[in-house]
């Protein structure tokens, strides 16, 4: 190599290390003040902390109106695994209708789903509120957890469809051929090979759900029914003010560890996810 | 005409694909396309949640409330012959969404360019890089880093800290102050942008190397490379992230709340729209008119994405860009 190009490759290098590190100064900030001391969180800008102590977690632990943060990583563990298990089976199902079976009106229906990724959530936001407390449902997970098995986030449809068209028809013909029917062909065949997309449909939905704020806010109305993410909300004052500054910063560093893990064990999906079909973000 | 065993084949194998389809079907009719036609007739109503029973057809009044507030109105007179206030805080709503969505998504796009153009070299390391550039975008929609990012622009926070080291005085709250509140949230914004950067480098990665080789050859410099090449070429990656950001920009609602206190901050200098319509109608219980502003976000959004898909023939090529 020459060395102008040497030179010029460490340069970049240098540039990018910095501005990484720039990126994610706020981020290693809030991890490493989480174990400042209440009073020092405002005096000690710095990355290494010149006492170190946990009383963040135990105060931040403690909750709202007498729930721990116990219960409310509980409450969204269960909200994301139902909603993961409802988006896979339901996105699937109507992924592999669009992807492989011919049907009247085929055409009309896949424009009508494109269209729904588009449409703004507002437009359904008051009729669905009003639907669900009709049924009785606001204050429970059923607003959030049952639209997501009658596959109403699209985004997922697409990007299932998009993959499935992908796969060799070989092996389903020869499957039918073998006396294989469409249910068959669906359980022995579209699942296993479409699983790499399968996981990145439920790696996204765990994200997105979450980190979900709004419908929790909406029709999460009891405390010991809270979210992590809503549960966060309520170290915020109404004014503003945050009065517990170690244990909101303790929480929400507790709060990002699961989407950490699972975007450094799961990176690939994650790529192309958001290459396939540009998954918002 | 189809014998029977075709004519049986037929209706079958449409009823096993409409199986395959009838979780997606019963949620766009029961979850999409009935709530939007109710949310279209709420619009014309003054249904609020506490007293459903007494809801009236209100004609455009809603509608009006929005109008007058743009034009400067204080009241007028409603379909009932009555005198209404118009909704004082509906312009400065879309004045607060529309700066912020036209500033925070062409910087979001330049910035994820730069970044992708920097990473679509022959580097080592460059998977590790992405992947700690995608780090702001995986946690940014979070509640924790909106809650962060109120300490992060405090008047003692971070960047006062960072700046006064720089020499600095007299350094304001950005996040108190309503001149500089709505920049916090742009800048938060911009931060994330990691997933513009990924489709970014993957549309860069289709253009074939000879291209630039070619170019070279002729005496192209890397800003003629740039504009000739890169820029038409990826030109329909740019516009999918374009719409897309733009649709999502316009229905931010977390950051905006967390970081205004479930308000819209001082002065309502960050009152998203998505945050008025829900104060409108869940603190206010005016769903009626939280129904109505719905149905104008769409209008707008469609509009301005309309817009978008047109001009796109102006500047989109798919060329031979194989």
């Amino acid at each position: 190599m020459k060395i102008s190009t040497v030179i010029r490759h460490t340069l970049t290098h240098l540039f990018i290390i910095t501005l990484g590190l720039i990126m994610i100064y706020p981020i290693a900030w809030m991890i490493v003040s989480s174990f400042k001391p209440n009073n020092m969180i405002f005096s000690d800008p710095g990355l290494i902390p010149k006492t170190v102590t946990t009383d963040n977690y135990v105060s931040g632990w403690e909750g709202y109106a007498g729930t721990t943060f116990g219960t409310f990583f509980k409450n969204a563990f269960v909200i994301c695994v139902l909603a993961i298990i409802g988006n896979v089976i339901s996105c699937t199902m109507a992924a592999y209708a669009f992807a492989r079976l011919n049907f009247v009106g085929k055409g009309v229906w896949f424009i009508v789903m494109m269209g729904t990724m588009m449409l703004p959530g507002h437009v359904t936001l008051v009729p669905r509120y009003i639907l669900f407390n009709t049924f009785g449902w606001v204050g429970s997970i059923r607003p959030i957890v049952v639209p997501r098995f009658l596959a109403t986030d699209a985004f997922f449809v697409f990007l299932l469809v998009q993959f499935i068209r992908t796969l060799p028809k070989e092996i389903e013909e020869a499957a039918i051929i073998d006396g294989c029917g469409k249910f068959g062909v669906f359980l022995r065949i579209i699942v296993p090979l479409a699983f790499p997309a399968m996981v990145t449909t439920a790696l996204f939905t765990f994200l997105w759900t979450w980190d979900d704020f709004f419908n929790h806010l909406l029709y999460l109305t009891r405390p010991d029914t809270f979210t992590v993410s809503r549960a966060l909300r309520t170290f915020v004052g109404d004014a503003g003010a945050v009065t517990n500054w170690g244990g909101a910063l303790a929480m929400g560093t507790l709060s990002i560890i699961p989407a950490f893990i699972l975007f450094f064990s799961l990176q690939k999906y994650f790529v192309q996810g958001i290459s396939t079909t540009g998954l918002k973000g | 005409m189809r014998n029977m065993s075709g004519t049986a084949k037929f209706f079958r194998n449409n009823a096993v694909a409409y199986m395959f389809l009838t979780p997606w079907l019963l949620g766009f009719f029961v979850l999409t396309l009935y709530p939007m036609l109710y949310s279209l007739r709420l619009s014309f109503t003054d249904y609020d949640f506490t007293q459903p029973d007494s809801t009236q057809w209100i004609g455009f009044d809603n509608y009006r409330k929005m109008y007058g507030s743009i034009i400067g109105e204080s009241k007028f007179t409603s379909s009932t012959g009555e005198e209404m206030r118009v909704d004082r805080y509906y312009k400065k709503s879309l004045s607060v969404t529309f700066t912020y969505v036209f500033i925070s998504v062409p910087l979001k796009l330049v910035v994820a360019l730069a970044v992708a153009m920097l990473m679509n070299q022959k580097l080592r390391g460059v998977s590790f890089y992405r992947a700690v550039y995608y780090i702001p975008t995986l946690l940014g929609g979070s509640v924790a880093i909106a809650v962060l990012w109120r300490k992060l622009f405090e008047k003692d926070g971070l960047v006062n800290d960072f700046l006064g080291t720089l020499g600095f005085t007299n350094l304001p709250s950005w996040i108190t102050n309503p001149e500089y509140s709505l920049y916090t949230l742009v800048l938060l914004t911009v931060w994330q942008f990691g997933s513009s950067m990924i489709i970014f480098l993957a549309g860069l990665k289709q253009i074939p190397q000879e291209y630039y080789e070619a170019a070279s050859v002729d005496g192209a410099g890397k800003t003629r490379q740039f504009f000739a090449i890169t820029i038409p070429l990826l030109s329909p990656v740019i516009l999918f992230n374009l719409v897309m950001q733009v649709i999502y920009a316009f229905q931010s609602f977390t950051q905006a709340y967390i970081i205004g206190g479930g308000k819209g901050g001082v002065l309502n200098s960050t009152l998203f729209y998505t945050l008025h319509l829900y104060i409108q109608g869940w603190t206010y219980h005016e769903l009626g008119y939280a129904s109505a502003m719905a149905w104008v976000l769409l209008l707008i959004i469609g509009g301005i994405t309309g817009m978008i898909f047109i001009s796109s023939k102006w500047w989109v090529s798919y060329g031979t860009g194989e």
